[in-house]
């Protein structure tokens, strides 16, 4: 090891800092699965279900999913629509 | 009324063998009756640490199953009265865990001690989710290290919502973080999380930091639990931790590397 890391103070480019980064995104996304309320997978399906009497999506189309941060708690919904086919009706 | 604690974290091999020797000892030595249960069905190892190997008769499923009696199975400690050790079985099938029979067994030694320590095999299977069905209190050890991080705050997540408290609506386990084989120099050097980093991540309780320490080997080498080892940092720390745990305030230490003179940096490796 050089003489100069020897004077170097906590070092900020050390991987320890990566490790933190890390486990901040993995712990929130593993908390949100956990505090998941238990409807989601049924209202998943339900609006899967409406969805699809308007246009022709895939099964896995639709994500629910909800988010927190301190002050929020977001209900996110992501649907993927066929390329090309707007509606079918 | 006794108190039960559990020592559990999601990874294996951070240390809780090692914590639940040390606490139940630290415990027994400020005259505390204390009792440590290894759930760590097949694999067996407190009696190691314990150093009373060669005095397992019985064991901890051969009480749930009526083969032996409470008394036949206890090792008493021979270097403190208050302390005794209620082993594994090597042999069995963890199945032999049975919420009825943990119940039934814990129950029975309330009415003698005063602390139950539960050493916990990591993770969520059975033999875990029996160790800390029943406690009051929950000592999470956790290393300075991604898995372990992520893996504790799962553990977190599961201490409250899998225990007799919980389910039954009392007030929820008290859970303690317990952050071992900490080395201050790596952290320095960027190298390891720090005790901040892991606050940040896990918001409990922090009752203490255990050094990395050659102590630690060298005690389960000896059978002899690390606190007695009054010398190294490892054992000192693990007295405080004890202290802490009964209401002393005390401040945290080892966390800094010892400081050396200019020349011992340089040339002290
Ligand atoms: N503070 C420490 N310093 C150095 N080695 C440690 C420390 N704590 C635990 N160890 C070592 O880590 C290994 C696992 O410890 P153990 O207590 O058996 O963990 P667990 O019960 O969680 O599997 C053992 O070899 C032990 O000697
Ligand atoms: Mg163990």
């Amino acid at each position: 090891m050089g003489l100069l890391s020897y004077f170097k103070s906590r070092s900020t480019s050390g991987s320890a800092s990566l490790a933190k980064e890390r486990l901040q995104i993995l712990v929130a996304h593993d908390r949100a699965g956990r505090d998941a309320p238990s409807y989601l997978p049924q209202l998943q399906r339900d609006i899967l279900k409406v969805l699809r009497k308007y246009v022709a999506v895939e099964p896995g189309a639709v994500n629910v999913n909800l988010e927190h941060d301190e002050h929020h708690e977001v209900l996110e919904l992501n649907i993927v629509l066929p390329e090309g086919e707007r509606s079918t009706g | 009324m006794s108190r039960i604690i559990v020592v559990t974290s999601g990874k294996g091999g951070v240390g809780k063998t090692t914590t639940a020797a040390a606490l139940a000892m630290g415990l027994a030595e400020r005259g505390f009756r204390s009792v440590v249960i290894d759930f760590d069905v097949g694999l067996r190892n407190l009696d190691l640490i314990m150093g009373c190997e060669r005095r397992v008769v019985y064991d901890f499923i051969n009480v749930i199953q009526g083969e032996a009696r409470l008394n036949q199975a206890l090792i008493k400690d021979k270097r403190n009265e208050n302390l005794f050790i209620l082993p594994a079985s090597q042999t069995r099938d963890k199945e032999a865990l049975t919420k009825e029979g943990v119940g039934k067994v814990l129950t029975d030694l309330s009415e003698d001690f005063d602390y139950i320590v539960c050493d916990s095999p990591a993770g969520i299977e059975l033999g875990a989710t029996m160790a800390m069905y029943y406690a009051d209190d929950a000592f999470v050890v956790t290393n300075p290290e991604v898995s372990s991080v992520r893996d504790s705050d799962r553990m977190i997540g599961i201490l409250s919502s899998k225990s007799q408290r919980a389910e039954e609506d009392r007030e929820p386990i008290r859970e303690y973080l317990l952050l071992t084989r900490y080395s201050p120099q790596r952290v320095e050097r960027g190298e390891m999380l720090s005790v901040e980093d892991v606050q940040d991540i896990l918001s409990l309780d922090l009752i203490g930091v255990i050094p990395e320490s050659q102590a630690v080997l060298n005690a389960s080498n000896s059978g002899v639990p690390v606190i007695m080892d009054g010398e190294s940092t490892a054992g000192q720390a693990y007295s405080d931790v004890v202290a802490r745990y009964l209401g002393e305030q005390l401040p945290h230490r080892f966390l800094e590397i010892e400081k050396r003179g200019l020349l011992g940096r340089l040339f002290g490796g």
